[in-house]
């Protein structure tokens, strides 16, 4: 099905099922263990070894020896696999380093040899005696150092934004920097590999099967149909498993060198360096406004680092479409750095650039003496600022953030810094805009009903943890008529049509429009088969109808079922309109006045994102977004350490991220919403937008509590303590 | 992780004696430190003892007033304590400050005492740690050091001792109680257990090969307002950046312990002397000779407000 005009009124507006709060259909198998993650596959016939991966222990360089012989001759141990005799491997284009480095070094802990063992321990006390002697070289770490080499790759202008910044007679010119974050999912990176001659099967964490089926045959040379890529549960992901990583490489050629299948799972200490990370940014914005408080300028530049042939954090795209302004330069800069590979984690771009964009509008408000909300609205556009033709397809910020400041009770707000107190703490308020766009993907599904009138789902969507089983139950639920105990759903396998994956929030619009054009299909095709006219056909309480004549979808089915499957593909309406996710955060903090230690109070946020499929799983999305956020400003940074070429906290003991006592208040509003343009569902997505603007909302929180502003994240108390009051 | 044989003492001599006899060995109690550092080969025992056999798990009344709490006591247990909670309270409130619930449950009163540092550098083996491999240089020194310790450090190691509970139980006097490999036993003021690094930073306790924790006791409690204050990035579940426990009487006297700060739970009697001057005079006496790196020169800082204000919570506490 193509996907070309706007859409009309389709089953899906019946909302019988769709738009319903409705609990994780695979909550109970996830609840009582029975949800087979990749680490746990048990099969009788697969009696696996397992492999243990040993990672580079320096930054850059070389390896100058590798002496395996300890290792070898340790107990149980059935083969090591090394970049020397791995054969020769390919490189996707989606990986920037070597999944199997080596004698070349890239970066700390990247993968140099898997020792496979019968037990897991005895694969790890052998990995701990592969000795390795390094030759060093010189590395770039340090993003601020290599600021001033770092080229542009992407440029956006509009007007002429210095001569309208220095006419301004308002401007704010402040650099702010975001630190690199680790994606920190539960479940670590896991595959079990198994050969059957030249077929391969990988049971593993991913979010991208196709990707990662793809990537993985290009890094071993072998056919694509010859693997088969299983992944139905996923421990969280956040963008960490959008890829091929070394563990699903090194199961395959752990397992082609043992002769059986082979288990392979990343130790924690390994997410942090051998997998990929959220770039760190520094960003210099710079925004001129007249005295009556509407921009006039706003220039975005953002430096981030990788390695050789990686990509940028993109944090000054949401500055292109936020705010109006005649006159508009956003940069973006790409230094080379050695640390781990950088890569897209939720929200990649807007998460960072927010954190930046919405601290400078708070303070630009302040230059203005207007309030933070009505300096947003006051700058609100429903065009897309740099081609004034081009409509948002839905725009509701500036309901966004009245409804969540009436909600919040914004008005008790103190716009003097420093002035509230409570006991031993000073508190305060901030807001903070959310923005995120739509991506819509292609998508294909397989609809069937068999002869008792169950529907089955089956396509290789991802469900990371976001509710994916639950949002695709409904919509075959509503398309066919039938009611969610008759909908069984199975995902995460290649033998299964290519789905949009998780990836940029565009899962639940994506795979959910598949799904509906599979339905459509099947409609079609029952409808043919009882001789119905498919435009009459009625759909509902099990039955397919029309006039007089009324059949259960079990007669209709037959004895043999009937099966359809579609792909939903887009024409150019997501380039006619600018369809974005809008939303406003609302955080009041607590900083203690002795210690300057921060604590939320309550957040909220208010969200306006197309129609919400099922506003149980969509809140648990925001909420943890949310919570993700609120990581960001306060806690999380991986720490580099500059002379080494490292992240140094890699362990969720020195990699702090939010505890159930940091977050003590919640609160979620979706604002009514249907975006025709999206799809057919009228959906778009909401897991990254909740974490869009947070950080920023928590930092103006804080300068409103205690009149210090911090531009550097996260931010800690030892960044306040010096300028608290005695 | 290195394979290693495994036994269960019998009794606290025995496990000393066994301890002794075997080098390589180690004793292991809730194992919720030591066995994440084997995992990772910074601790490589050959032999391990299981000393949790050992009913050393009970809080007994001491003839002089106090209480002695055996080594195997489960840190849960005694923070619920009715005696702890009612004449320790500072002891209570440090333990429930730590950790989790679930490590709570299995960590000990030997074990907590003895946890060690929490550097990351000394939790990667491919990094340069003269705890790990004396001699070999320090990574923290010039690297990361936001959490380190500031006084008592040396030019070998600046790791701070991360124990909550070692800090309540350096403010209570407490004294710790040995078995040695002869059998013979040793009773050892909490003070004199951890060592400062000097240039042997590998060397942590003043305990002997072998020498075996059966019981901490508290003196006879002393009364006054007791208050356990600990400063951390986020609201549970994270280390100390700096924890300040003090004892406040009613005629303004007291003692002060900090964490977070020194290789060992630090107090300073002779700045308690200096109480009446208020947090200023403490925290300068308390950490005179501070060597700070740049990134953990804040602490002096913290330790100050959060004394000042753990100071005038007492004082405003009916
Ligand atoms: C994620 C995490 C967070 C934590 N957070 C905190 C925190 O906030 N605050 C805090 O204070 N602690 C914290 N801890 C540390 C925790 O308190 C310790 O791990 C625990 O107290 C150790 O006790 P254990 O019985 O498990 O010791 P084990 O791991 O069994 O032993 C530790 C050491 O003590 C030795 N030992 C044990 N018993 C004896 C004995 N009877 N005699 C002589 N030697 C003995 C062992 O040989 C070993 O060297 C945390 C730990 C983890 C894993
Ligand atoms: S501070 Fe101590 S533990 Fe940390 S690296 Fe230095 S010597 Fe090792």
């Amino acid at each position: 099905m193509k996907f070309d005009s706007p859409a009309t009124t389709n089953p899906i507006d019946q909302l019988k099922i769709v738009g319903k709060p409705t609990n994780r259909i695979d909550g109970p198998a996830k609840t009582t263990g029975t949800a087979t993650y990749a680490y746990e596959w048990k099969h009788p016939d697969l009696k696996p070894a397992y492999g243990h991966v040993v990672g580079a222990g320096i930054a850059k360089g070389r390896i100058a020896s590798i002496d395996l012989g300890d290792a070898q001759a340790y107990p149980g141990v059935l083969a090591i696999v090394t970049a020397e005799n791995a054969g020769k491997l390919g490189k996707s284009k989606r990986n920037t380093a070597k999944l199997l480095g080596g004698p070349e070094i890239d970066h700390y802990h990247q993968a140099i040899a898997v020792v496979i063992a019968e037990t897991f321990e005895q694969a790890r006390a052998a990995a701990q005696l592969v000795r390795v002697e390094y030759i060093r070289a010189e590395g770039s770490f340090d993003l601020a150092r290599s600021r001033d080499s770092a080229p542009d790759v992407q440029n956006a202008a509009t007007g002429d934004f210095l001569a309208a910044f220095s006419d301004a007679p308002i401007q704010l010119d402040e650099t702010y920097t975001t630190p690199d974050h680790s994606h920190a999912m539960m479940e670590p990176h896991a595959s079990l590999a198994a050969w059957d001659g030249d077929k391969l099967v990988v049971w593993t964490s991913n979010q991208m099967i196709d990707w990662g089926r793809t990537d993985l045959a290009a890094t071993l040379g072998i056919k694509k149909d010859k693997i088969q890529f299983i992944s139905p549960y996923i421990g969280g992901g956040f963008g960490g498993k959008l890829f091929l990583r070394a563990d699903v490489v090194l199961a395959a050629l752990a397992a082609r060198a043992a002769k059986r299948p082979v288990k392979v799972a990343l130790t924690r200490p390994f997410i942090f360096n051998n997998t990929t990370h959220r770039p760190a940014t520094i960003q210099r914005i710079r925004i001129g406004a007249g005295k009556d408080g509407k921009i006039t300028a706003i220039g975005h530049e953002t430096w981030s680092g990788d390695l050789p042939d990686g990509g940028p954090e993109t944090a000054a795209e949401q500055s292109r479409l936020l705010y109006a302004g005649a006159n508009r330069m956003m940069a973006t800069r790409l230094a080379l750095l050695d640390l781990p590979e950088g890569n897209a984690m939720r929200a990649p771009g807007e998460a960072p650039g927010l954190m930046a964009l919405e601290i400078a509008i708070d303070e630009m408000a302040e230059k203005l003496e207007i309030d933070p909300i009505e300096f947003r609205i006051l700058n609100d556009i429903q065009v897309d600022p740099e081609k004034p033709t081009r409509q948002f397809s839905q725009r509701q910020l500036v309901a966004c953030l009245r409804q969540g400041a009436e909600r919040f009770a914004w008005n008790k707000r103190n716009p003097r810094a420093g002035q509230i107190r409570d006991g031993e703490w000073l508190v305060g308020m901030g807001v903070a805009a959310a923005f995120r766009n739509n991506i819509p993907m292609k998508s294909a599904a397989r609809v069937r009903v068999d002869n008792r009138g169950i529907v089955t789902v089956e396509t290789d969507m991802t469900d990371i943890g976001t509710g994916s089983y639950t949002i695709i139950a409904q919509t075959a639920a509503e398309m066919m008529g039938v009611g969610l105990d008759m909908v069984t759903v199975s995902l995460g396998d290649s033998a299964f049509p290519v789905a949009a994956g998780s990836g940029g929030q565009w899962g639940a619009n994506s795979s959910t429009a598949g799904v509906y054009a599979a339905c459509v299909k099947l409609r079609e095709a029952l409808s043919h088969k009882m001789e119905f006219d498919p435009s009459d056909a009625v759909f509902a309480d099990g039955t397919i109808s029309a006039g007089n004549r009324r059949f259960t979808l079990a007669e209709a089915a037959g004895e043999t079922g009937v099966v359809a499957e579609d792909i939903m593909e887009y024409g150019d309406l997501a380039k006619r309109y600018q369809q974005s996710t809008f939303g406003a955060h609302f955080v009041e903090v607590g900083v203690d006045t002795a210690t300057a230690e921060i604590r939320i109070r309550r957040m909220l946020a208010v969200c306006a994102a197309g129609r919400i499929l099922n506003p149980k799983t969509a809140r648990s999305q925001v909420i943890g977004a949310m919570t993700m956020g609120a990581g960001a400003a306060l806690m999380e940074e991986l720490v580099v350490d500059k002379r080494v070429g490292f992240f140094v906290n890699h362990d969720l003991a020195g990699y702090e991220v939010p505890v159930h006592a940091d977050i003590p208040h919640q609160d979620v509003i979706f604002l009514d919403e249907t975006d025709p343009t999206s799809s057919p569902m009228k959906a778009k997505g909401v897991g990254e937008l909740g974490i869009c603007g947070v950080g920023a909302a928590i930092a103006n929180a804080i300068y409103n509590a205690t009149g210090v502003r911090v531009r550097d994240y996260p931010i800690t108390l030892d960044k306040l303590l010096d300028q608290m009051p005695a | 992780m290195k394979a290693f044989t495994y036994e269960r003492a019998v009794s606290p001599a025995a496990a000393a004696q066994a301890a002794a006899h075997l080098p390589g060995s180690k004793f292991i109690a809730g194992g919720t430190n030591l066995l994440d550092l084997m995992k990772l080969q910074i601790e490589t025992p050959t032999h391990l003892i299981d000393v949790n056999g050992l009913a050393l798990d009970r809080i007994e009344a001491t003839p002089e007033g106090g209480l002695r709490i055996g080594a195997l006591v489960r840190n849960t247990d005694l923070a619920a304590d009715a005696r702890v909670r009612r004449d320790y309270g500072l002891l209570s409130r440090a333990l429930l400050s730590g950790a989790s619930g679930q490590l709570r449950n299995k960590a000990t009163t030997a074990g907590n005492l003895l946890q060690r540092a929490r550097c990351p550098y000394f939790y990667d083996t491919d990094q340069l740690c003269n705890k790990r491999h004396p001699g070999s240089g320090c990574a923290a020194l010039g690297g990361f050091s936001r959490q380190h310790a500031v006084v008592g450090v040396s030019d070998s190691c600046i790791a701070s001792h991360p124990s909550d509970m070692a800090v309540a139980m350096r403010a209570l006097d407490a004294i710790v109680e040995t078995v040695l490999p002869d059998g013979s036993t040793r009773s050892i003021p909490i003070a004199e257990l951890h060592r400062l690094p000097g240039d042997t930073p590998h060397i942590e306790t003043t305990l002997g090969a072998g020498e075996l924790i059966v019981a901490v006791t508290l003196p006879k409690p002393i009364g006054g307002k007791h208050i356990y204050r600990k400063v951390r990035d986020r609201a549970s579940y994270a280390f100390a950046l700096v924890s300040v426990a003090v004892i406040v009487q009613a005629d303004g006297s007291g003692r002060v312990a900090v964490g977070g700060v020194a290789p060992k739970p630090w107090r300073v009697e002779a700045a308690e002397a200096r109480l009446p001057e208020g947090a200023k005079a403490v925290t300068d006496e308390l950490l005179a000779g501070a060597a700070p790196t740049r990134e953990n020169a804040y602490k002096l800082t913290l330790v100050e407000r959060t004394l000042r204000a753990v100071l005038a919570e007492a004082g405003s506490q009916p």
